[in-house]
């Protein structure tokens, strides 16, 4: 058994299912991000992790021992907020101690683990301050010592670096994953930020309405997304229609350019196809064969990179290209050739 | 300056007048005892007097217990409303409003008709249980005041997450209600406590009716019988609440707390 176990786990608020059929299985020392839009579930499953919230159905097992029962105050797990949740009455210090002063430490050993946690989060010499003279990153490093001090099972993460700003969230991200890689701690981390969940963790589950639509590595997450909504709530993709010509053979028909794509279409007349723009180039490539002509309708510079936008047929295919000062970037209404290899295609479930 | 400038100071002069006047009055009359000179024997007559120092040191008594038991029903009812109750919200608020509009006088005959010697609980029939039956109606006369104050700091913290973030924490509810959440509305419920020992102090009608040495029918006594000492016992009881305002002030602009919690 993993674990952390969740199975078959509902909940519903009133009339409305929020969390359906939720399976998952977390080993120890996983980092697990579940991702999905505002109101997908994610922290509604957390907060049922955590204690505070109820499942309609189902179970969580903590290292074989069922949860569901148990308080939030019996679950031996830590847990950091979007809003950094630091009693404000309480000194840094203070705070990271909350925890061992309730478990009855002894005042020596909280002092030393105290110490080591102000350590850990390089903030060793402001244990004195209040959490209002600590910027934002500063009080999520906090939040987050105070929430490891007690050594806790799992460490559960809301949204954690949703209120700083994008350098902080970046710098904090690296942080926070090396030290929950350090102490090897089961993680769970809730975000709606799919750049963050594809550089921290280990697995993604992405969330859909209260479904789990897809659970993998950041890899199988990006390069093979299971359904239509995780190839397009994962990173930027091309959607093109296809009419299919030979379905053993899966041979498609994009505008007048036959593609092999090298995979049985049986039963399917039509498909969609997805494509990333990082794969598309605008000049001939070795290993992308297949070309599509087309008509740039859009181009965006976004500094070191120009993002294209190409009309081929009726679809809208973006691409991304690197800005060069020795070449200045193409035109709205040039016609232009696109090179993709075949193996590039995915095809999306109906 | 402009002319309706000139009207906001003269509205100003005019309320300041009818405010101070009759204080300065009072003031004026209880420094006249010694026939043609300004001196302070009224207070010091009625410093003296032991009926004085035994009501006011009732009242004080009452009023502390009063704040304890307020602090321990307002506190943790204003906080399980607002973390789990909020769609109660408005019943309790009018609950706690109608101390204002049922005039103490009811409140205490009512008092008395449940709690009398032939009743199931016969707190008139000691002197103690007739001291927890008027604190009690202390605690419900200044509920409206300590429950908003309570309630207003509760509002300053977030204390669904506090409370969480206690909990993952592993603390019980008398933990996160003594460790978490007390300290963090402790300027609310000083507040709060001040404008209780100030109604408390004052008090007539209750402690009147249910036959209790209190400060309050003390200076109905003398005000009926003396001349100079009711005028030095108001500037007192003035003096007395106007020291709990500014103790409110003074605690409000230093707590480090507050100043978190407006961040």
């Amino acid at each position: 058994m993993a674990f952390l176990d969740i199975s078959d786990l509902q909940k519903s608020f009133g009339p409305t299912r929020v969390v359906r059929d939720f399976n998952l299985a977390v080993e120890q020392g996983e980092f697990i991000s579940f991702l999905g839009p505002s109101g997908c579930g994610k922290t509604t499953t957390l907060r049922m992790v955590a204690g505070f919230e109820t499942p309609s159905a189902g179970s969580i097992r903590i290292d074989g021992r069922d949860v569901v029962n148990l308080r939030p105050n019996q679950r031996d797990i830590g847990m950091v907020f979007q809003s950094y949740a630091l009693f404000p009455n309480l000194t840094v210090a203070q705070n990271v101690a909350f925890g061992l002063r309730v478990k009855g430490m002894p005042k020596a050993q909280i002092a030393a683990r105290v110490a080591e946690m102000l350590r850990m989060i390089h903030l060793p010499d402001l244990g004195g301050r209040y959490p209002f003279q600590l910027s934002g990153g500063q009080q999520q490093r906090v939040a987050l010592a105070r929430a490891l001090a007690g050594r806790p099972q799992v460490l559960l993460l809301d949204e954690p670096l949703s209120a700083l700003d994008a350098k902080i969230r970046v710098s904090l991200r690296d942080e926070i994953r090396a030290i929950q890689k350090s102490l090897g701690i089961t993680t769970i981390y809730v975000t709606h930020d799919q750049e963050e969940a594809l550089s921290m963790s280990d697995r993604i589950v992405v969330m859909n309405n209260g479904v789990a639509e897809q659970v993998g590595t950041p890899y199988e997450i990006y390069n093979r997304p299971a359904t239509r909504f995780v190839a397009s709530f994962v990173g930027t993709l091309n959607l093109i229609e296809a009419s299919v010509t030979d379905a053993g053979a899966g041979t498609v028909l994009i505008g007048d350019t036959a593609v092999a794509l090298g995979r049985s279409l049986a039963g399917r007349t039509r498909v969609t196809l997805a494509l990333r723009p990082e794969v598309v180039s605008l000049h001939p490539v070795e290993g992308r064969e297949t070309r599509l002509a087309g008509r740039i309708s859009d181009v965006h510079f976004l500094g070191s990179v120009i993002r294209i936008r190409v009309r081929v047929v009726e679809a809208q295919i973006s691409l991304d290209t690197f800005n060069t000062s020795d070449a200045p970037p193409p035109r709205p209404g040039d016609s232009v050739s696109l090179s993709i290899a075949a193996r590039d295609l995915m095809v999306l479930a109906d | 300056m402009k002319p309706a400038r000139i009207w906001s100071w003269l509205a100003l002069g005019i309320g300041v007048t009818y405010f101070f006047l009759p204080l300065i009055g009072t003031l004026e009359f209880s420094l006249r005892m010694r026939r043609g000179e300004y001196s302070l024997d009224a207070y010091r007559v009625v410093l003296a007097d032991p009926r004085f120092q035994e009501t006011f040191a009732y009242s004080v008594v009452m009023a502390l217990a009063t704040i304890v038991v307020g602090v321990l029903i307002v506190v943790p009812t204003a906080y399980w409303v607002r973390l789990k109750l909020p769609r109660l919200r408005p019943v309790v608020e009018f609950i706690t409003l109608l101390p204002l509009v049922i005039p103490p006088i009811v409140i205490v005959f009512g008092y008395i008709r449940l709690y009398n010697t032939s009743s199931i609980l016969p707190l008139t029939g000691t002197a103690m249980g007739t001291n927890v039956l008027l604190m009690m109606g202390y605690a419900t006369l200044s509920l409206p005041y300590m429950y908003r104050a309570v309630d207003t700091g509760l509002r300053t913290i977030d204390i669904a997450t506090l409370t969480e973030a206690a909990q993952s924490l592993g603390a019980g509810w008398v933990t996160i209600m003594t460790r978490v959440i007390l300290p963090n509305v402790l300027v609310a419920v000083l507040s709060g406590a001040f404008l209780t020992f100030a109604i408390v102090i004052g008090e007539f009608v209750m402690a009147a009716l249910l036959n209790r040495p209190a400060f309050g029918p003390y200076l109905q006594l003398i005000g009926a019988n003396r001349a100079y000492e009711p005028a030095a016992l108001a500037v007192i009881a003035f003096a007395i609440t106007w020291i709990c305002m500014g103790l409110i002030q003074l605690v409000t602009r230093f707590s480090k707390h507050t100043n978190a919690a407006k961040r």
